[in-house]
């Protein structure tokens, strides 16, 4: 099962995800669960800034730029 | 964010006002919401102009408050610092969390974008754990109606348990009704039953573990099952609060730590810790927002968001993002110098004609020409020059800016810049913090609050003054209009001066970067905190608001700054000018002295001299040079560009004057405002002096260097 997993950070732009693991710690953890990133939640990447980092993410209906650090602690399964 | 009416208004010298629920009449309503759900369009929609800055008791964080009537009633509503959530994860946090759960508001107002609502239903099921007297404002509901949004409040109501009300601030609709169910709540017309959310059984067996020992210690004064349920999430800074504000001294109470240290042991041995609790809580949160969503939010379109993405694709890509974002920069600059000159000369015409028939009456009195040369020569001259100066760059920059900011586009340039910034190892937020700090430098400062880890926050303190503020941009504009542009012709010189102009921002942001590394490496190690920055969707900006805010909130209040600061500035010179000592006036001595230094670095005496009585505000800074190179010590009447440029140049100034001066505006000392602010901010001496420090030592090594330079190169 493990292998369909991906780091965020590698999701193609344009391709949708669900969330399947957190590994951050601390406070960035808890921001991302303010943001309503948890197990299960559907995440597109949308597009990346001009340097290629940070990438733009859409997490319920907002738009959220993440650096490659943290999206390569989110292992998601693509859709 | 960005130049917000909070940050550049006059909330910063709001530093005595309380509010006192004893002194004032009325009912206290917190307005709470997720970042750019349009929070402060609903606040300045019900409160208007009648905004008030101040502290609340115990904490010396300002927040904004304003009063309105309705039915004969007063209402205090009180603008609380915009989370997603209230689980205390940053100062800001803290604050509204404090806000809502000590101060006992009437009602408590959560402001949510109806374009993202399940999102933003975190903060309302975290704010109806606290308290049930709450009112859920769903705002934006035009923009989410345009795409296709269905939200249907009566639903929603029934499942929250509270009043929902659909609103559009910008258009006012909607705001009678949230007025009047805010009316209804706070006198307790109308009994909420709202949503209590359960979560497993363990975690519920663990709540019931310690809430008796924590009910006998809060006495009903606060809701004990939540704070049972924070205490086990150990919540640190709740313990603090609760012994600030009700005196509760929890880890005192051995009940209790007994009672708590079982409770989690009894979570612990059935596979929960403490970030698996945390997990779980969030997560019950979540599944609950979603599942009140799918029930009464429905969408019409599911690609809703695709004219974002389009601007986006362009705003932010790779091949047009940064250059759209100098574009952008440089197109404000050249309107604000291409349009500044004419009324300049207006108001100046103005002024000074009211000069002349001050100095008939003055002659008229048989006033002594000593008095009239400090008061007039000395104090309004100065004054007048400042105005005229200052105010038409002023008048246009700030709408120009506040329209990028109301656009929502500020965080696309966050967006933008993030990656050099992670490697100078700082915050990407600070693009952000360096945008309030155009505006003005201590309101950058206070904007250092959105960054939550303490390290950045410190760097981008001590980094904002490389940002030119609004203070600083006329002294540029005219000498780069002088000394660069003065090199081209007419409207080429105007082109030429606003690419200089913007050469030097870029300029700015460049050292900041090079010395936020330097700080990050040295006195400030670490590395990069996580980093999550919404993007929010594109907004119609709001023409009018924009102009009668920036004019109000800002223009009028940096005007009224430096024209505080000018007069008695302008009467201090005329005095040193005109007192003699030997032979020599004061100014001359101490310019004298500072002479061989200034030499140094590529400036005079003068110049130096000028820059340290410019200490209070940067605005003053050129006028000092003028009045002190005129050999009455006051200043001439100003009239125009070319004439500004005889006076200096007939003063020993070359184009290599003209840079370095420019160099030492961009990098010196914060002024006395940004200081104190920063030691407010930073609560530390230490961290003041190095903010002190630091830019002027960048501004002495850059100048030192240019100077001798283009000495030893024979170019000057």
């Amino acid at each position: 099962m493990k292998e369909n997993l991906i780091e965020l950070k590698n999701l193609p732009l344009g391709r949708t995800a669900k969330v399947k693991h957190l590994s951050s710690i601390g406070a960035a953890r808890r921001r991302l669960l303010d943001l309503g990133l948890i197990n299960g939640t559907v995440v597109e990447a949308m597009h990346k800034s001009p340097s290629g980092d940070p990438t733009a993410y859409n997490i319920r209906g907002a738009v959220i730029a993440l650096r490659s650090e943290e999206a390569s602690k989110i292992l998601v399964e693509l859709n | 964010m960005g130049l917000t009416n909070q940050s550049t208004g006059s909330s910063l010298l709001g530093n005595g006002t309380i509010i006192d629920r004893t002194s004032c009449s009325g009912f206290i309503i917190a307005l709470s919401g997720n970042p750019n759900v349009g929070k402060s369009t609903v606040f300045n929609s019900l409160t208007g102009l009648n905004q008030h800055t101040g502290n609340w008791p115990g904490k010396t964080v300002a927040t904004c408050y304003g009063k309105y009537k309705y039915k004969n009633k007063n209402f205090i509503l009180v603008d609380i610092p915009g989370t997603y959530s209230l689980m205390a994860n940053s100062a800001e946090e803290e604050i509204a969390r404090d806000f809502v759960c000590f101060e006992n508001p009437d009602a408590t107002v959560v402001v949510t974008d109806a374009t993202c609502l399940e999102r933003n239903l975190n903060l309302v099921l975290q704010t109806l754990e606290i308290t049930g007297k709450v009112v859920v404002c769903v705002n934006l509901i035009d923009e989410a109606e345009r795409k296709k949004i269905h939200i249907d409040c009566k639903k929603l109501s029934d499942r929250l348990g509270v009043p929902v009300i659909a609103t559009n601030a910008r258009s006012k609709r909607g705001l009678d009704e949230l007025t009047d169910a805010v009316y209804n709540i706070a006198l307790g017309f109308v009994r909420a039953n709202p949503l209590q959310i359960t979560y497993d059984e363990t975690i519920e067996q663990a709540i019931e573990l310690i809430r008796p020992a924590v009910r006998e210690v809060t006495g009903g004064k606060i809701n004990d099952r939540w704070v049972s349920l924070r205490l086990l999430d150990g919540d640190a800074s709740l313990l603090e609060s609760l012994n600030k504000f009700l005196g509760f001294n929890i880890p005192d109470n051995s009940i209790l730590r007994q009672d708590l240290k079982k409770a989690r042991q009894f979570l612990e041995q059935n596979g929960i810790n403490a970030d698996q609790l945390r997990d779980r809580i969030v997560s019950r949160i979540i599944s609950i927002s979603e599942e009140i969503c799918r029930d009464a939010v429905s969408f019409g379109n599911k690609q809703y968001n695709d004219t974002d993405r389009k601007i986006d694709s362009i705003l932010t890509s790779k091949i047009f993002g940064i250059p759209v974002m100098l574009a952008l920069l440089a197109v404000i600059f050249w309107l604000t110098i291409a349009g500044a000159n004419y009324p300049s000369e207006l108001l100046a015409n103005l002024l000074f004609g009211i000069e002349d028939r001050l100095t008939d009456i003055f002659i008229s009195l048989n006033v002594p020409g000593w008095i009239h040369g400090v008061l007039i020569t000395g104090t309004y001259r100065t004054l007048a020059w400042v105005v005229s100066v200052m105010l038409p760059p002023m008048a246009i920059f700030f709408p120009l800016f506040t329209l990028l900011e109301d656009l929502g586009y500020l965080p696309r340039v966050a967006f933008n810049l993030d990656n050099f910034f992670k490697k100078a190892c700082a915050h990407g937020k600070q693009a952000l913090t360096m945008c309030m700090g155009f505006g003005c430098n201590a309101a950058g400062v206070i904007g250092c609050r959105i960054i939550d880890s303490p390290r950045e926050r410190l760097i981008a303190t001590i980094t904002n003054t490389f940002v030119p503020c609004n203070g600083r941009f006329p002294t540029l504009i005219a000498l780069s209009a002088i000394f660069i542009g003065g090199m081209a012709n007419g409207a080429s010189g105007s082109l030429v001066s606003t690419l200089s102009l913007t050469a030097v921002v870029l300029l700015g942001i460049t050292i900041t970067l090079v010395v936020s590394k330097i700080l990050s490496k040295t006195i400030l190690k670490g590395l990069p905190s996580s980093f999550a920055l919404e993007l929010p969707p594109y907004r119609k900006p709001q023409v009018g608001r924009i102009i009668v805010r920036s004019i109000l909130d800002r223009t009028i209040f940096v005007l009224g700054r430096a024209a505080a600061v000018a007069a008695p500035a302008g009467f201090i010179i005329w005095i040193m000018a005109n007192v003699r000592v030997g032979g020599v006036s004061i100014l001359a001595h101490t310019a004298g002295f500072l002479d061989p230094f200034g030499k140094l670095l590529g400036m005079d005496g003068y110049i130096i001299l000028a820059f340290i009585l410019g200490l209070p505000a940067n605005e003053i800074v050129l006028p000092i040079i003028i009045m002190s190179y005129m050999a009455s010590g006051s200043l001439i009447e100003y009239s125009g560009m070319e004439q500004l440029r005889h006076i200096l140049v007939s003063n020993g100034w070359t184009p290599l004057t003209g840079i370095c001066v420019m160099l030492f505006s961009l990098m010196h000392f914060p002024c006395a405002t940004t200081l104190w602010t920063i030691r407010k901010e930073t609560r530390s001496m230490k961290w003041t002096l190095i903010s002190f420090a630091v830019p002027t030592a960048a501004g002495i090594i850059a100048c030192f260097i240019i100077a001798n330079a283009a000495r030893f190169l024979g170019l000057a």
